[in-house]
């Protein structure tokens, strides 16, 4: 578990270290998630690397532990909404049209893309 | 015991531990009752958690910064979670191979729709330059959101809110908008719902279906590499 946790950060941290001396736009933690595809990808290439944090669903049930409460971890910041009140008074209502029109659109543009293109796909397959 | 409740209360609002057990009972309630209603869409945690936690803290005039010291051992774990996207994009590779075609399409139209439809309605509404440069990102899970908010100069707090707000939303919507179109095919409506409302979204896929929660988290793990690239890009040629 604590092994598990370390690698975690470890990836994190090697992330935040790398994006901080190369300059470049991308979040930390996004270069993390990277290094431990890698990482696990790597272990099927050489069995060695199944130890410790990488083997025994290690660091598989960790991950799995915090995503299944995903939700939780966005309250704190989201209560910073208390801060916000009087910005929300001035243009509450647009922002608000604004997000819920923006959201409506993606997941409609999202889902019609992935659907068109994957059909497209399978009607290739079945043509001999 | 003090004879005075009154510094007892000074002493515990002053507390970490206060902040946060008054945050984990507050989720631990929101999400049985979402539990209890089958995860009825407008029973969301995340949504009546904020509410409950926000009106506690004006009714007890705490400020925001109070709370968070408390709440941020919380926070902090959002980028360890983002992180450990590795581990479901890795167990589904064969499947994510499989789908890899309609998914990189569909990041790059539903990652170019939400920012860009975002940046044209707030222009479209006469809003200020920093709010718009702050709602831009709104689509990708909070920490890299507020990472990208913070590099443009934008309002981090802000984000975060505006990230809080359309994963709800998104949460909310999605099950029934995507019922009403008809579509049957839950990868690609995990996908949208990841793409769309990160990691609440996400939260709300794998509620409704395995298949959509897995396909939602890969969307929302390329969706954070790509909107981080994209953001910077659109706002210097949407904004200038």
């Amino acid at each position: 578990m604590i092994a598990s946790l370390s690698l975690i950060l470890l990836c994190q941290l090697v992330g935040e270290v790398a994006v901080r001396a190369l300059a470049v736009p991308v979040p930390g933690p996004v270069v993390g998630l990277v290094l431990l595809l890698l990482l696990l990808l790597a272990r099927d290439r050489y069995p060695a690397l199944a130890r410790g944090p990488l083997g025994n669903d290690g660091v598989e049930s960790a991950s799995r532990g915090m995503l299944a409460n995903l939700s939780l971890l966005f309250i704190p910041a989201g209560v910073g909404v208390v801060q916000k009140l009087d910005l929300l008074a001035e243009h509450g209502i647009a922002i608000l049209v604004i997000l819920a029109v923006s959201v409506i659109v993606t997941l409609l543009a999202t889902v019609a893309t992935f659907v068109a293109v994957s059909s497209l796909f399978s009607r290739e397959d079945e043509t001999p | 015991m003090n004879d005075n409740p009154f510094s007892l209360w000074v002493y515990l609002s002053q507390s970490p531990l206060l902040w946060l057990t008054v945050t984990l009972v507050t989720y631990a309630a929101t999400d049985a009752v979402s539990l209890k209603t089958r995860r009825h869409p407008l029973a969301n945690p995340v949504l009546h958690s904020l509410w409950i936690i926000g009106l506690f803290l004006l009714l007890t005039n705490t400020s925001y910064t109070t709370y968070f010291a408390g709440a941020q051992f919380v926070h902090f774990l959002l980028g360890p979670a983002t992180v450990a996207l590795a581990v479901p994009l890795y167990e589904n590779r064969t499947r994510v191979a499989a789908a890899v075609l309609p998914m990189l399409v569909a990041l790059a139209v539903g990652s170019l729709t939400a920012i860009v439809s975002v940046v044209l309605l707030a222009r479209a509404f006469g809003l200020p330059r920093e709010i718009i440069l702050s709602l831009a990102p709104k689509s990708v899970t909070a920490g890299v959101a507020m990472g990208v908010s913070e590099s443009l100069h934008a309002d981090p707090s802000l984000t975060a809110v505006s990230v809080i707000l359309t994963g709800i939303m998104g949460a909310i919507i999605v099950t029934p908008l995507m019922n009403f179109a008809g579509i049957t095919d839950f990868r690609g409506r995990g996908f949208a719902a990841g793409i769309a409302a990160h990691g609440i979204g996400t939260a709300r896929a794998f509620q409704v279906d395995e298949v959509a929660g897995v396909f939602a988290g890969i969307a929302m793990s390329l969706n954070a590499l790509v909107t981080s690239l994209l953001v910077p890009l659109a706002v210097t040629y949407l904004l200038r």
